[in-house]
């Protein structure tokens, strides 16, 4: 058995094959050994005559070849010279088909290095972390240290070349280093951790955006691992939570899935059962509505008020503290303000129906008063089934839409009031649908001329709203007043 | 400066947790040479930097540009209704972001998304203003994924194909029925209207670039989408007859598969549970066996059974139902027949076929290339004796060749274990 002692690259091995190949010295009379300093006493038995035999008469060998070796030369499994060897010798004597056979033992094994290495080197690309340094003069470079399973740096530098070419920058490896400077590639020496940069301010950062895109609820751990081995982690900023991130996962799963099920029950729980239902059967389910949170703070339902046969409706926003204490919609402040508005265009109250779209007061204890705080999109949500059945009942040929809460529960979340009031349109409700400002808004204009100018638009929406109540022949029934 | 970068924190926080639920993480198909004035380039394969614990790649900076939303879908987080609380990104912010995380090599580019503000229109415009500044202003020349919004303008649809590698549509659920439930401003012509502007832009595009290498690009890495799973009872058969449809109408690069995910103060109308997780990928090897193996849609499934068997992948339920098309003789039958073959993936069949022709393939040859003897030994003739070929009607092969059921206990188990002990 001779034993060749080479350095550890791949030219070093091709010309020592050559010339091998060339003297004519089958596989299993050689063994490579890699020329490190501890071999160095070894005799290298290649002898002389073998390195000066003619290696331009090397044999051809296929590309595929050449590249699969130079891949399998960055592994650092000490028998893969051999058995690039072996592989060089079949493919010239007889076998020149042997890479294409996957099941033979030799190309499975340079196979599998290959694989091996090639994983390695794309783990580089995407592993690999910068670290910004500012030097002496101002200028700044990036220096990375990495962790790689084989000797793939060189491979794979160019790629960092063309994606960072604008930056000076380092990466450095165990086994060796790669700089550039904005003009050329060069290598050198493997260096120890300790000579990269240890921290980066941007790691923060990148750590606050890897722990929220991550999905507690959902874990696979065995993919995470399949495609980022451990080995890789030390030098990766944001491995450092993964076990926080796991050990809280399942709290915060629980939560996500509680949360979720702390979903308002909503009004329709609440119906009177029949086929048909009157307003006085849907005004006295309403009593006992526990549909959402608010019913636990309000002192009672204020439902809907006025004649089933109304040819007007107005819908309002919720009742305020004086409803809330009377039972009744629009007595308290804002309700004046709509009485007045009324009588001035001549409409009066008890033709009209008056309700809200939500249907308990939620307020907020300052001291001692109760502050009106608007209820929130899944409290509205929850109540709509009532204003819905109101207007399913009676059909009103007019309705108007005081404020944003009810035009966005009834119309739709786009719905703006500043742009879409005055206008008529036909909804799913009634043919002839308006919307305008909430008498409260009209009080709450802190500006005498702004609101001077809302309450003549609220005074001429109505006063619309009145014509065409006016123009719709009156019915031949009689008008049903309910208490 | 020190307030703007907790405020930054915050909202990246707020609008990368936002983002997190659309699955499409895809960096490939594009290629961007460097361009010596700025960072970037783009190759043919794209790069996951780093993975999370559920298993999803990192390869993009995925954030939405603003939370803040005029729709109500009921599916998502970002819903009008719902009680998340809200940030909005600055331009400036997401241009910052980006650059340094690539310059470190955390990513391999950014992906935008939004919440619908003001209107589509608008909402484009602002997802084109980001995109605009990190090519005009800084020569980013890094990947792009940009969310298309359905209904907004020819004019928008035009620009946005200018800055991104990517576009996206998201079909967000199976059928027109599903969407109406629950995702009532959304209408399944519009979306489709916004693919065919994409997919025309981009044939467009190409075309002109056979002749003229500098002819403008428009999303060269094509469009995706995404359909969320489990949130409505649509049945597989449905979601895939739809990704086919899909594939076909509109030529896209990718189908993204999301298993409904619960989320905070969820509509009465959705489960309360997500679907095993199994089922999305059962869906993935489904979209596989479509794109790459030959199968039909319509061959997945079956009119009994329109939901993919959960305990094995769709192409052995496949050859268990169709036993008349076996036993394949793995030294003379064709490609096609070869990848229909259980447990034969592409790169293996693209092996045999090319180890037969000097070479007669033998059971341990299987072995050899790592094939999983127990799925595909009674499916096939060899060159030496397969007695389990000869047994193909028997009754219990199905409980041969299956698994038993308990990836999702295993997965459970994985979870639980981990967070007792804090090991992974």
């Amino acid at each position: 058995m001779r034993q060749v002692r080479i350095e550890a690259d791949f030219e070093a091995w091709r010309d020592a094959a050559r010339s091998l190949l060339a003297a004519n010295v089958r596989p299993e009379q050689v063994t490579f050994v890699e020329g490190g300093l501890e071999n160095a006493l070894l005799p290298n038995l290649l002898g002389d005559a073998a390195i000066d035999s003619p290696a331009s008469s090397a044999a051809r060998v296929p590309r595929d070849f050449l590249t699969l070796a130079q891949i399998v030369a960055c592994h650092t499994e000490a028998d893969r010279w051999d058995v690039l060897y072996r592989a060089l010798w079949r493919l010239t004597h007889d076998e020149p088909n042997l890479l294409r056979i996957a099941v033979d033992d030799d190309v499975r094994r340079l196979q599998e290095m290959e694989k091996q290495v090639r994983f390695d080197g794309h783990k580089m690309k995407a592993f690999v972390r910068f670290r910004r340094l500012v030097e002496a003069d101002g200028g700044e470079c990036y220096i990375a240290y990495h962790r790689s399973a084989y000797r793939v740096l060189k491979a794979t530098a160019p790629f960092f070349v063309r994606r960072f070419g604008v930056m000076r920058w380092s990466v450095l490896t165990q086994f060796d280093s790669a700089h550039w400077d904005g003009k050329e590639l060069t290598f050198g020496p493997g260096v120890d951790r300790c000579a990269a940069p240890t921290d980066d301010a941007l790691e923060e950062m990148w750590r606050i955006y890897y722990a929220s895109t991550f999905n507690p609820n959902r874990i696979k751990l065995s993919a995470m691992r399949k495609e980022m081995p451990r080995k890789y982690w030390s030098t990766m900023p944001e491995t450092q939570l993964i076990p926080d991130l796991l050990a809280d996962a399942p709290r915060r799963a629980k939560e996500m899935v509680a949360r979720h099920s702390d979903r308002l029950e909503g009004a329709r729980a609440y119906f009177p059962t029949g086929a048909t239902i009157t307003l006085q059967q849907l005004r006295d389910a309403a009593q006992t509505c526990r549909g959402c949170d608010l019913c636990d703070i309000a002192t009672q339902t204020v439902f809907g008020e006025g004649p089933v046969d109304a040819r007007i409706v107005f819908v309002g926003e919720q009742p305020g503290d004086q409803e809330d204490l009377s039972g009744r919609p629009f007595v308290g402040p804002a309700g004046q303000v709509f009485d007045q508005t009324l009588a001035g265009i001549g409409l009066p109250r008890d033709q009209v129906y008056v309700t809200n779209a939500v249907k308990h007061f939620r307020f907020e204890m300052r001291g001692k008063k109760r502050i009106h705080q608007r209820a929130s999109a899944r409290q509205i949500d929850a109540c709509r089934p009532w204003v819905e059945q109101e207007l399913t009942i009676i059909k009103p040929p007019v309705l108007v839409l005081l404020g944003s809460t009810a035009a966005q529960s009834l119309i739709g979340r786009h719905f703006k009031i500043t742009r879409d009031r005055g206008r008529p349109f036909q909804s799913d409700w009634s043919p002839w649908t308006i919307a305008t400002f909430h008498p409260s808004a009209l009080l709450r204009i802190p500006d005498d001329q702004r609101r001077a100018e809302a309450q003549r638009q609220f005074e001429a929406d109505l006063r619309r709203a009145a014509e065409e109540v006016r123009r719709i022949p009156v019915a031949a029934s009689a008008a049903r007043v309910l208490p | 400066m020190e307030r703007r970068v907790i405020d930054l924190k915050q909202k990246l926080h707020i609008l990368a947790d936002a983002a997190k639920y659309d699955a499409s993480c895809a960096s490939s198909g594009s290629r961007r040479a460097g361009n010596r004035k700025g960072i970037g380039s783009t190759e043919s394969i794209g790069i996951c930097h780093s993975y999370t614990p559920d298993g999803r790649c990192i390869s993009l900076l995925k954030i939405l540009l603003t939370n803040y939303c005029i729709y109500d879908c009921q599916y998502c987080v970002n819903r009008i209704s719902s009680d998340v609380p809200r940030a909005r990104f600055g331009v400036e912010d997401v241009v910052y972001l980006t650059l340094e995380f690539y310059k470190r090599n955390y990513i391999e580019g950014l992906f935008l998304s939004s919440g619908i503000i003001q209107s589509p229109d608008y909402t484009m415009d602002q997802l084109i203003g980001v995109a605009r500044t990190l090519r005009e202003l800084h020569h980013y020349n890094g990947y792009i994924h940009l969310k298309a919004v359905p209904g907004a303008s020819e004019e928008a649809m035009a620009q946005i194909g200018r800055y991104a590698d990517r576009l996206s549509a998201n079909i967000e659920l199976p059928t027109q029925q599903d969407l109406t439930q629950l995702a009532p401003q959304k209408k399944r012509e519009q979306i489709e209207t916004a693919m065919t502007q994409i997919g025309t832009r981009v044939a467009e595009s190409n075309a002109l670039r056979r002749e003229s290498s500098k002819a403008p690009l428009y999303a060269p890495a094509g469009q995706s989408t995404q359909m969320i799973v489990g949130a409505t009872p649509s049945s597989d058969a449905t979601i895939i007859a739809t990704a086919s449809d899909l594939y076909r109408t509109h030529r896209l690069r990718r189908v993204y598969y999301s298993a409904f995910s619960p989320i905070p103060h969820a509509d009465g109308r959705l489960p309360a549970q997500s679907p095993p997780l199994v089922r999305e990928h059962r869906l993935y090897q489904a979209d596989w066996l479509m794109r790459f193996y030959g199968f039909r849609g319509e061959e997945l499934t079956s009119p009994d059974a329109p939901n993919l068997d959960l305990n094995m992948d769709p192409k052995l339920a496949w050859a268990l139902r169709h036993r008349e098309f076996f036993p394949v003789d793995l030294n003379r039958a064709s490609k096609a027949a070869l990848l229909r073959v259980p447990g034969l993936g592409v790169r293996n069949v693209k092996r045999i076929l090319s180890v037969r022709r000097f070479h007669r393939i033998r059971l341990e040859d299987l072995v050899k290339l790592r094939i999983s003897l127990t799925k595909c030994r009674p499916f096939v003739v060899v060159e030496d004796h397969n007695p389990e070929a000869l047994r193909l009607d028997r009754d219990d092969l199905r409980q041969r060749v299956a698994r038993p059921p308990r990836q999702q206990q295993l997965e459970l188990f994985d979870a639980a274990t981990s967070a007792a002990s804090g090991e992974v």
